[in-house]
């Protein structure tokens, strides 16, 4: 509903070719790998037991699959014998029952440890959302005027599932991998030290060759993921302007500038997709290169009555063993990277300042009157520029106070310390005497109610949205308070009442969505009020009925309204008018008009004839 | 699906055959090699083999292995070619429909997923032809070839494999019955937690002014947990898919060793047993090579619906016409210049029931200045959309210069009119490249033609104050200006244009009184004979123009000046009176 604004990150688009984590193709680099993975590490420390059960199992399924073809070797040289004699088939059958056995074993443990590190990443990823999404409501609001809201949505979820999903892999495949690889390495040596120098040598040779072509493609992976962002951005561009592009007869020259950007695509594009698409060829070359060297040098070995021919078979099988781990690790280690990039981004947010603990505050106002009280208040935003200086002003209980002034004039600044979401550099702030900064932060709120520019709704229905977090609100309450706004009638009319959902499809208006904002104010019904900026997207008509709300609204209540329109604020008890951070006059209406100033420029400025 | 393919150019086409013959020349090589390793068990067992014996069918092998390689370099480069041409092509295609596209069609597929199609759906495309041409086309040959094979060296193995490549099957369809439908739901899942995470941030200080932390928490907590539910579960049966493999693989190495002892101990003299024992090892390669390619045709599964689905948008999007033609003419009727024509104008939104307009006729001749003003909801903006045929009327006539807009070719009745949007639009780039911004049929714009609209527009204070004053750069969307500053260069990008025509959509109200009040001011002085229309809430904006037109669900409630409409116009009155007070209304 209100998140149209938002600026979108995007997620990476997913890059051509078929395999995902490639080696040299480094994800994103974090800036300090073990430090992060230290936080990561003593993050999950909870389930780190259960982590180490799984890597051991995972270690003890590669270790008994290793075993496999020792045993195949066994009942080949079996047979061979067989050829020229008699059969051991007795033995052999009882070295295919402890194969099945084995192979049987390690599935489980695999499964077993896969079943755990699923389990596990994903609850750890869902204890990560929660603290991220509390801490959101835990961080000054100062946090959010450097952050964009994209950038938290996106350590929310993208970030996250990064983590969930490679350690998830990762690091069962990095255990599973090292062991597979270095047990393979060393059965080979075992086995035959001749066969395994010829393994690993032509593995070697292979991997040269795919190290070569790797590094030279990089460049073409970056400046097609470069190029990737550059048109996705030119699109999103012209489609959201498109009106205006179409009727300034730029389409020309924004087809133009799309396909300069989309023959540069084109161009790392292909050659990116060719080196990538050359992995699994090399790969499979490796596998045969190995496959062929081991059949002919153990062949030669046979003839010269070095070795058996088990031992052919066996390598067949290793050479196999041998090299996709070396694949599985380099993939594991980049992705080892992205986790890192990705928790460090997330444990940055996790470590941002909080607002202060309170809990021991418990100055509170009871029989609230309304008297509010600036006291020489000082702020800034940042300590190096302080934009309200020394601001004092007096509302008494039941007054309605206007603040007006220019954008940026600091109207809004105003509000967020009345509500204390930003503290003081100086002064105080009293209400019935009591200071604001003595309270907790939520008893200020308390005091409140709000209606802000932006209309705030969720999606849910129009009731949820009117009662919002208030308890013990009865259905009667909500009509009540629609019927005291206007809006009632139309809600009524929606095909499922106050049960409608509000979502984009919903086409309420921006004035509608401002009545359900001031119901809100409504039933929140505490003893002061702020309407900030609440009525200048609003048509006129609707205004009226906007204004005749908050007119009910502000009855008994201290309010403070901040509004564009001057004839709204004109039967105001007092007027505060800013301009630069500064309280430059003061008073009501009359008095103002009087003392010809700012706020007579401003507001006689409306009614002067344009020629 | 296949329909998307009917955008491949003749040559892609070639090279996708061409691709063919090598994939098939490739699976040949690739199946060789067993069989020169058959040659090699066989000499072995024979007693005596001398070392060049053995090298010969080494080197076939090796040149097998090479040969391979090589022709699996060159499908890659078809694959990536014709891949990534075809993905340019179509992203091209899909840009340019877009842009021809009317409000109509922009609005029937929504923005968001028009750049969706045009981004992430065409690389799911490039995704699968690079892959398809690979190893889609690949898997079934080498499965086929390779049970071939086999199929004659003894039931018993082929049994096996059989068996190897059904487990194989039953695992891939419980993860296809289990897992791949929540797929779609996790994505929904996550787009909820997403979702309820912008709400808390954008309503930041409404969550935290109504003490509502906790709620916002609970949500957050419900959306969370059905999310990493849903998750686990997936996680979970997808688990068993490399345990699985690494099980059917190496079970039935051992199986084929298993039975073949059998085998070869039935057989009843000793060559036989010889060549039993040399069929058993190339099977048990063969054997591999079937399951591997199974294990490829897997993969169908999981990307062809993918790329299926992002086809099928594709071709909604290319297979949508933009139901506004173009006419031809060029020029407006002489002596009509600047001349705005509604005859009894009535307008339906495609699907909706009810008309938006009904009935609407004025005139706005040269230089004059007609405004709109009514209730959100009235159809004002509809009304302006018209002239710039951002939809065509559903009955009566529009006229710009005499001429029905519908005759215009496009370009000639844009540069016609300089149109400000309610929001304002700024793309990437510089204030002057903002403002300068189009063609208009007339020269390209000059420096002084850019500063002097700016000064029009009442912006030469603030893009002074920028670092780089006109040469200063505007982000995407331009949110490194404020609200006010941006209506401002559009603003100026209208005025830069010298059209016969200004359509101001609501474009003041960002404006403080002030400057809006120059503004006009400026304009007035500075286009004296140009015609505006102008959409807006304030009185104050719209007073002194030539005729307002009042309109009231879609209807002329009243027309004329504002002391007219005062007399006799109840709605107008009564929007005037909520902005200023009787006697400021008076004082006039």
């Amino acid at each position: 509903m209100t998140n149209q604004e938002t600026p979108q990150r995007h997620r990476k688009p997913p890059m051509g070719g078929p395999m995902g984590g490639r080696p040299g193709m480094g994800g994103e680099k974090p800036k300090e790998f073990k430090k992060t993975f230290g936080k990561l590490i003593k993050y999950c420390d909870k389930y780190i037991p259960i982590i180490v059960v799984a890597l051991i199992l995972s270690f003890a399924g590669t270790i008994l699959s290793l075993i496999g073809p020792n045993k195949l070797s066994d009942i080949t040289d079996i047979i061979a014998k067989g050829i020229m004699g008699n059969m051991k088939m007795n033995k052999i059958d009882r070295i295919g029952f402890f194969l099945a056995a084995i192979y049987g074993i390690s599935f489980i443990f695999t499964y077993i440890q896969g079943f755990i590190m699923a389990t596990v990443t994903q609850k750890i990823s869902k204890r990560m959302r929660s603290d991220i999404s509390e801490k959101i409501n835990r961080v000054p609001l100062n946090y959010f005027n450097k952050t964009s809201y994209g950038d938290v949505l996106s350590r929310v979820t993208n970030d996250v599932d990064t983590i969930g999903q490679t350690l998830n892999q990762s690091v069962g495949m990095l255990v599973t991998a090292v062991t597979m690889f270095l047990g393979s390495l060393l059965m080979m040596f075992i086995t035959n030290a001749t066969m395994a120098v010829t393994a690993v040598i032509t593995t070697i040779l292979g991997f040269v060759l795919m190290m070569l072509i790797m590094s030279r493609s990089q460049k073409y992976f970056l400046s097609q993921q470069n190029e990737l962002g550059k048109i996705n951005g030119h699109i999103e561009e012209i489609y959201t302007g498109h009106n205006v592009v179409n009727v300034y007869n730029g389409t020309k020259k924004a087809q133009a500038e799309f396909e300069a950007i989309n023959s540069r695509l084109y161009n790392s594009a292909w050659k990116s997709q060719f080196l990538s698409g050359l992995m699994m060829p090399i790969m499979g070359f490796i596998g045969n290169f190995g496959y062929v060297a081991v059949c002919v040098v153990g062949a030669l070995l046979v003839i010269n009555g070095k070795i058996t021919f088990g031992v052919i078979v066996a390598f067949m099988i290793y050479i196999r063993l041998f090299t996709n781990p070396l694949s599985q690790i380099a993939q594991a280690a980049t992705s080892l990277q992205s986790t890192a990039a990705a928790a460090e981004r997330v444990f940055e947010f996790l470590g941002e300042d909080e607002l202060s603990d309170e809990s021991r505050k418990s100055a509170s106002v009871s029989e609230v009157k309304g008297d509010v009280e600036f006291k020489n208040v000082k702020f800034g935003y940042t300590p190096e520029k302080i934009i309200i200086n020394n601001f004092s002003a007096h509302a008494h209980a039941g007054q309605k106070v206007a603040i007006v002034g220019p954008t940026g004039a600091g109207k809004t600044t105003l509000v967020n310390l009345l509500m204390r979401f930003y503290e003081l550099d100086g002064g105080n702030i009293l209400i019935d005497g009591v200071s604001t900064t003595d309270m907790s932060r939520s008893s200020v709120h308390d005091l409140f109610c709000m209606v802000l520019q932006d209309t705030w709704l969720f999606e849910g229905t129009i009731k949820e949205n009117i009662v919002y977090s208030k308890q013990n609100v009865s259905d009667e309450d909500v009509v009540k308070a629609c019927k005291a706004v206007g809006i009632d009638h139309f809600i009524r009319t929606l095909p499922h009442g106050y049960d409608t959902i509000l979502n984009d499809k919903a086409n309420l208006s921006a004035g509608q969505k401002q009545l359900i904002t001031i119901a809100r104010a409504m039933i929140e019904n505490a003893p002061l009020l702020i309407l900030d900026e609440a009525t200048s997207s609003v048509d006129t008509r609707t205004e009226l009925q906007i204004q005749k709300a908050m007119d009910s609204l502000t009855v008994g209540r201290t309010s403070f309204v901040i509004a564009h329109r001057l004839s709204t604020i004109k039967n105001a008890d007092l007027i505060l008018v800013m301009k630069d951070g500064d309280i430059i006059e003061s008073g009501n209406h009359i008095q103002l008009l009087e003392q010809n100033g700012f706020y007579a420029e401003l507001y006689n400025s409306q009614f002067e004839k344009t020629a | 699906m296949i329909r998307i393919f009917r955008y491949l150019k003749k040559k892609e086409v070639a090279f996708i055959l061409i691709s063919l013959v090598f994939i098939v020349g490739q699976v040949w090589l690739d199946l060789k090699l067993p069989d020169y390793m058959k040659d090699i068990t066989v000499l072995i067992q024979k007693k005596n083999t001398e070392l060049a014996d053995v090298l010969k069918p080494g080197f076939k092998m090796l040149g097998c292995a090479f040969g391979s390689l090589a022709l699996s370099c060159i499908v890659g480069f078809f694959a990536a070619k014709v891949a990534a041409g075809f993905a340019n092509r179509l992203r091209s295609k899909t840009f340019s429909s877009v842009q021809n596209f009317s409000m109509e069609e922009i609005n029937k597929f929504s923005t968001a997923s028009l750049i969706t199609r045009s981004t992430n759906d065409i690389t799911q495309i490039q995704m699968f032809i690079a892959m398809g041409l690979q190893v889609l086309i690949k898997a079934p040959i080498l499965a086929v070839w390779a049970i071939m094979k086999i199929l004659n060296k003894g039931w018993q193995w082929t049994a096996a494999t059989g068996g190897a490549v059904g487990v194989l099957c039953l695992i891939i369809l419980f993860i296809l019955i289990f897992a791949v439908p929540k797929f779609k739901i996790v994505q929904n899942l996550t787009d909820n937690l997403n979702r309820v995470t912008r709400e808390n941030l954008t309503g930041i200080r409404v969550v935290r002014a109504y003490n509502a932390e906790n709620y916002q928490q609970n949500k957050f907590e419900d959306a969370n947990q059905k999310l990493t539910a849903t998750n686990l579960f997936v996680n979970r049966v997808m688990a068993i898919m490399m345990p699985g493999m690494s099980l059917i693989m190496s079970g039935l190495s051992l199986s084929i060793y298993w039975i073949g002892a059998y085998i070869i101990n039935s057989a009843s003299t000793m060559p036989d047993k010889g060549q039993r024992f040399a069929d058993m090892v190339v099977f048990s390669s063969y054997a591999v090579q079937v399951v591997i390619a199974f294990m490829m045709m897997t993969m169908i599964f999981i990307i062809a619906p993918r790329a299926a689905v992002s086809a099928k948008r594709i071709n909604e999007v290319l297979d949508t016409k933009c139901r506004i033609i173009n006419g031809s003419k060029t020029q407006g009727l002489n002596g009509s210049e600047g001349c705005i024509e509604f005859r009894n104008v009535s307008f339906k939104y495609p699907d909706a029931s009810d008309y938006t307009l009904s009935n609407i006729s004025f005139t706005a001749k040269k230089g004059e200045t007609v405004a709109f003003i009514g209730a959100t909801g009235s159809g004002k903006t509809t009304l302006v959309n018209l002239i710039p045929r951002f939809y065509d009327v559903t009955e009566g006539d529009v006229l710009v210069d005499g001429v029905n807009v519908r005759e215009y070719a496009k370009e000639s009745l844009n540069d016609r009119i300089g149109y400000v949007s309610q929001k304002a639009v700024l793309f990437s780039g510089t204030v002057a490249s903002n403002v300068a911004y189009g063609e208009n049929g007339k020269n390209s714009y000059s420096e002084n033609d850019v500063k002097k609209a700016v000064e029009i527009a009442q912006g030469t204070e603030f893009v002074e104050k920028m670092p780089d004053t006109f040469n200063a750069s505007i982000a995407q969307g331009g949110n490194n200006v404020s609200g006010g500053q941006k209506q401002r260069i559009a603003i100026a990008r209208a005025v830069c244009r010298k059209p016969e025509i200004y359509i101001f959509d609501d474009s003041f109200s960002a404006l403080d009184y002030k400057t809006d009040k120059t503004l006009r001011a400026a304009l007035k002085r500075e286009t004296a004979n140009t015609t505006s229309i102008i959409v807006a809430q304030r009185i104050g904006t719209i007073k002194n123009a030539d005729k307002i037109i009042v309109l009231d669900d879609g209807k002329i409630a009243g027309s004329g000046t504002h002391s007219q409409l005062m007399k006799n116009c109840e709605i107008y009155r009564e929007i005037a009176l909520s902005q200023l007070s009787k006697e400021e209304l008076e004082n006039d």
